[in-house]
């Protein structure tokens, strides 16, 4: 009898992997020989192969390895943010399909583009060594720069790929830099391996707090975390909108599977050298988020500083760390990647090329020009305001319960008051589509079925997982354990070909 | 015996299926498909409840059905789940609540046909409903809550179905109001159990667990006095105020305004019978607090005689049935009160039937009048209407507690508890309230079918009688009405009482205190009856001058009931005006304009100001960005130096 487990050791983690590498190149080969009018196909053969991933991932829940020499981890944590990811590189692409034909976006490198960012998300989730997270970012950042400019006719998404490619580059240096000074310190970039060293004296080692203290603020700039979020409102506004809801959910995602793994799982020893810095990014963040957000007139600006809020949030629990915060940043990732991409989607809807649309003040009597999107969006904003049932508030307080359980209570204060200042700009969208009146009238035109199935399964997702969190939560909660035990996973390598 | 029973979800996933599909597709669907949906799923739901009822009927006494959809909430040691439960108790109240419910759905097809919201009054019919097979479904007390405060909310968008009448709406406002009121005493008592629960280690609001611990919360002192007592009495302030009950009985006169199949809904299968429910299924909790038991006794006892006395003169035909429905209510409380529970729900169920004919015939005749209410203005209709007035005059005799109607059987087994438990007095209010009953009911009967006819003219030929979809409910109430009682008589007689016996695993026997001759105490209620009708024939039939001289020569006290008992004026300048003063002056003016606004405002303003500031940097030119990047780099940088130095 063949030993399956033997076997797939090795294939089956990095399948979800190969399928989305196949599928990438396909699509580019493929699509220069398609119009650009005519991308729909390239959009449908994309969004098959995250589906066709997306299944395969769902086998590697419950597994526990570690595969390529300790390159790549098995773990449900990592299953747990591949999944999230590629709901969100599905959502995106069922909103980019009829607006990449509107916008006369080129689909092949849109399309193969997208894919190759979704690889190197997926990467990032399922690294277990430094240099493959590291791969695995900058796979995901190159591409993500050049999809953040393909609007080559905007000025605003030329500036900002310029924008963001500048400052990713400069903050990919530290990244890199922060990686080497733990190579010095531990002389291994292996995750596993630098969990077992942070022991004795080794944890007040200089070399390793300044590295650490790099990597933080690498990572730092994929989130988008204060000080180093500057980048965020001018490429979101100027990016194709579907693209900003893909920077706003899966960069999101796939940075703080990084940054969980080596912060919270692998440098957990060391948590008492990045605890306080920790605590102040955290504050900071959700401190400027909200401000900020608050004066905002234009509606992706004011969707990117609430990106950068939510993270605030979730940093909160990552500053607090512990098992418990470890699944409540995983459920809160995947309900925000539901809401998020969902509000996202009905900015896409609501957008003309060369028209206004993206002014909240265009949003103004929506509720009786086009009801079922205006309930949608008010559904999305309440969600990421954090009222019940939605998704968003179970999230919140998973997370604010977790630090308080760890004795981080000042933070906690600090996220709630925060919290509920964001009503404030949340509830305005409402007031405007509900309560006023006037607005951008927008031209009957043509169904997009794909976009309002994309709207639609966000708002199933944000009010599901809302109202019956259970599983989500218990599977997020099971995820994290299941990179916790380093100790566990070397055993299982032990026992491997 | 327990048994797994998925199927029970059927009985609330149907009427929600109706209520989706009446709120999102009734308008485009039309009238046609929504007099489908909206009845056809509670005959649906009635189906699977007389599965379950059957199942329950053939398993040995004592047997539950239930099924667990999902945890809930968990938080801290507390936890709760969404879970379904039917017992004898469940299983009686989810056939009235589907059984009756639906025979009015049906009979609304036809009251309604001519409204253009149809669709929205089939979705609230269909949320009320759910609301209460939630409530009655439940395993929990909070789940309980969730249905509670559903057809709370139910009851206020039906009341003021006919919102663009200020005056309804009004209504409307009321009901809620109220209700609330004593929906915060519901609240406060299941913070009062999960304390006391505590206490003891258990975090639970299930009903099992609550059973189980019951003697826990008696013997955990608070305020003077046991857990039990205080979470009683402040559980039943939530059902007064749900049950129309002294001292919140004040919204169900006015909720009258609503359409007359609602005011059906609410008095028959949903809503009213409630907090008589809760307290049913609470047994264990109320018999442990003997204090609240009397309490509750009481009230019942005073609000039946109190209503009744309103009943006497009310010359709306609907205000008539109003205050009838709250005096029945304190009939039904006398019951629980006097810990039979099992004839405080034998009540419920005969009154289902019975009220709910009587509204759906007063409903009949004011649909054929063309929404004349007032019994002054009708009077002959017998021949004009005859199905209607058959199946009034059943329910009347029902009402009335003559022998063999359904009525009969369950008052009669409330005063025999309310005598043998010792509460003579109260046994006497309930007497007198009998012949009171018959009196008004009867006075209704004869100013509306016999006599000379009232109608104004121009509507005299259009009377007719109502569609099938109206007269197929009247007949089958009226059906039951006649011999729903039967399942419960007097022991020795037959199969004697098979309903207490069903419903004794859960609800416990009734223990008679003070022994009493059964046949004696009926004879007594059931003479006084008599009485009533003897004496309502002689005043509107036999000699018509003489209600008119009684309420001249009596005029203080004719004007005390026909104003009933000026409890609203009473209300109004005691409790509503001091309220409304110091909302006004003190909370609106005084608080909110200027601490909190002025609080809210600067708050508002400085964080604007502060945004506007912080903009500032925020420049778009890509330098800067870089900046303020390094400048994060170097606190962290310098952070870190700090931590290797020291």
């Amino acid at each position: 009898m063949i030993n399956f487990s033997q076997i797939n050791l090795v294939w089956l983690p990095v399948l979800p992997l190969v399928v989305i590498a196949t599928a990438a190149m396909v699509v580019l080969l493929v699509g220069v020989r398609v119009d650009d009018e005519e991308s729909d196909g390239l959009g449908w053969l994309a969004l098959a192969s995250i589906v066709i991933a997306l299944v395969l991932a769902l086998g590697i829940f419950g597994q526990s390895g570690i595969a390529f020499a300790g390159a790549i981890a098995i773990d449900s944590f990592s299953a747990f943010f591949e999944l999230s990811i590629l709901i969100a590189a599905a959502l995106t692409v069922l909103m980019s399909l009829d607006y990449a034909d509107e916008h006369r976006l080129p689909g092949a490198e849109y399309y193969s583009l997208l894919l190759f960012s979704v690889l190197g998300m997926m990467l990032m989730a399922t690294a277990s060594d430094l240099i493959v997270i590291f791969i695995g970012l900058e796979t995901m950042s190159l591409a993500v720069y050049v999809l953040a400019g393909l609007l080559r006719r905007d000025p605003r998404s030329s500036e900002a790929a310029i924008k963001y490619f500048l400052l990713g580059a400069f903050s990919t240096g530290f990244l890199l830099y922060g990686i080497a000074l733990i190579y010095g310190a531990t002389g291994t970039i292996k995750l596993v391996a630098i969990h077992a060293a942070l022991t004795g004296p080794l944890l007040s080692n200089p070399l390793l707090l300044l590295g650490l203290g790099l990597m933080l603020i690498g990572f730092g700039f994929k989130v988008a975390a204060v000080p180093f979020h500057m980048w965020t409102p001018d490429v979101y506004e100027g990016a194709p909108t579907p693209i900003t809801a893909f920077m706003a959910v899966g960069v999101k995602i796939a940075a703080f599977a990084g940054f969980l793994r080596v912060f919270m799982v692998q440098l957990g020893p060391a948590s008492a050298a990045w605890t306080d810095v920790m605590w102040a990014i955290s504050a900071l963040t959700m401190t400027v988020g909200n401000m900020l957000a608050i004066v905002q007139s234009n509606i992706k600006r004011m969707l990117a500083y609430s990106a950068i809020a939510h993270a605030g949030y979730i940093l909160v629990a990552l500053t607090a760390g512990g098992p418990q915060a470890g699944g409540a940043i995983l459920y809160y990732l995947l309900g925000y990647a539901f809401t998020n991409l969902g509000a996202f989607a009905v900015v896409v809807a609501l957008e003309r090329r060369g028209a206004a649309g993206d002014q909240i003040a265009d949003y103004r009597g929506l509720a009786t020009r086009q009801p079922l999107m205006a309930a949608a969006m008010a559904i999305f904003l309440l969600s990421l305001l954090g009222i019940p049932p939605l998704v968003g508030f179970v999230g919140k307080f998973y997370l604010f319960n977790a630090a308080v359980h760890r004795g981080f209570v000042g933070l906690v204060v600090i996220g709630v008051l925060n919290s509920a200042a964001s009503a404030y700009y949340y509830l305005s969208v409402v007031v405007a589509m509900y309560m006023q009146e006037g607005g951008f009238l927008e031209e009957t035109r043509r169904s997009r079925p794909a976009l309002v199935a994309a709207i639609a399964i966000a708002l199933i997702g944000t009010v599901l997982i809302g109202i019956y969190p259970e599983p989500y939560f218990t599977a997020a909660g099971n995820a994290y354990q299941s990179a916790m035990s380093p100790e566990e996973v070397h055993a299982a390598t032990a026992m491997a070909p | 015996m327990t048994v797994e029973f998925p199927a029970l979800t059927l009985i609330l996933i149907f009427p929600a299926l109706g209520v989706l599909y009446n709120l999102f597709l009734g308008y485009r669907t039309g009238r046609g498909a929504v007099s489908f949906v909206g009845p056809a799923v509670m005959f649906v739901a009635f189906a699977v409840a007389s599965w379950a009822f059957y199942e329950i009927m053939v398993m040995p006494p004592g047997s539950v059905l239930t099924y667990s959809v999902w945890g809930w909430i968990e938080a801290g040691n507390f936890h709760t789940s969404i879970g379904l439960r039917i017992d004898a108790l469940s299983a009686v109240m989810t056939m009235i609540v589907t059984g009756v419910g639906a025979l009015i759905h049906l009979y609304s097809v036809g009251y309604m046909a001519h409204d253009e919201d149809f669709a929205r009054y089939f979705t609230y019919l269909n949320l009320f409903a759910l609301s209460m097979l939630i409530l009655v479904l439940a395993d929990n007390l909070l789940l309980m809550f969730v249905g509670w405060e559903g057809v709370g909310l139910c009851s206020y968008l039906l009341i003021a179905f006919w919102y663009t009448n200020p005056q309804f709406a009004y209504n409307g406002r009321k009901a809620f109001i109220v209700n609330r009121i004593g929906d915060a005493g519901f609240l406060l008592g299941m913070f009062t159990l999960i304390w006391a629960l505590s206490q003891h280690g258990a975090w639970s609001l299930d009903f099992l667990t609550l059973k189980a611990r019951a003697s826990d919360i008696a013997s955990t002192t608070l305020v003077g006095t046991t857990a039990a007592t205080v979470a009683a009495l402040l559980l039943f302030l939530g059902a007064t105020g749900k049950s129309a009950q002294i001292p919140l009985y004040v919204w169900l006169p006015d909720a009258m305004v609503g359409p007359t199949p609602v005011s059906a809904l609410i008095h028959a299968a949903t809503m009213v019978t409630a907090g008589v429910y809760m307290i049913a299924r609470l047994n264990f909790l109320f018999v442990l607090a003997p204090a609240a038991l009397m309490v509750v006794a009481t009230i019942g006892a005073v609000t039946a005689f109190f209503a009744a006395t309103i009943a006497l003169v009310q010359p709306d035909i609907k205000k008539v049935l109003a205050y009838s429905t709250i005096s029945q209510l304190g009939y039904m409380f006398l019951g629980v009160g006097s810990a039979s529970f099992a004839a405080g729900i034998f009540h419920v169920m005969t009154h289902a039937f019975f009220k709910g004919l009587l509204f759906l015939c007063a409903g009949s005749v004011i649909h054929a009048l063309e929404g004349e209410q007032d019994m002054n203005k009708m009077g002959a209709l017998r021949t004009k209407l005859p199905i209607t007035f058959w199946t009034m005059l059943i329910a009347t005799l029902a009402i009335s507690a003559v022998p063999p109607f359904s009525g009969y059987f369950s008052k009669d087994l409330i005063l025999e508890a309310a005598y043998e438990s010792g509460h003579t007095a109260l046994w006497i209010l309930g007497v007198i309230t009998a012949g009171l009953t018959s009196f008004y009911m009867f006075r209704l009967i004869f100013m509306t079918f016999f006599g000379e006819s009232r109608v104004d003219h121009e509507k005299e030929h259009h009377i007719h009688e109502s569609p099938p979809s109206m007269a197929i409910p009247l007949i089958a109430l009226a059906v039951l009405s006649s011999v729903g009682g039967w399942v419960g008589l007097p022991e020795g007689l037959a199969w004697g009482d098979a309903f207490a016996r069903f419903l004794a695993p859960v609800v416990g026997d009734f223990k008679p205190l003070v022994v009493g001759n059964p046949a004696m105490l009926s004879l007594v209620a059931t003479s006084l009856g008599g009485i009533g009708i003897i004496v309502a024939y002689l005043f509107y039939i036999r000699l018509p001058g003489l209600p008119v001289i009684l309420a001249w020569r009596l005029k203080g006290a004719h004007q005390l009931l026909l104003n009933k008992w000026y409890i609203d004026e009473l209300y109004n300048f005691f409790v509503t005006r001091p309220l409304f003063w110091f909302s006004n002056t003190i909370l609106n003016r005084g608080v909110d304009h200027y601490a909190i606004d002025g609080a809210v405002n600067g708050a508002g303003l400085t964080v604007e100001t502060t945004g506007e500031a912080v903009r500032r940097v925020e420049s778009g030119n890509v330098q800067h960005y870089a900046f303020v990047y390094l400048l994060g780099v170097l606190g962290v940088v310098a952070y870190y130096i700090y931590l290797v130095i020291h």
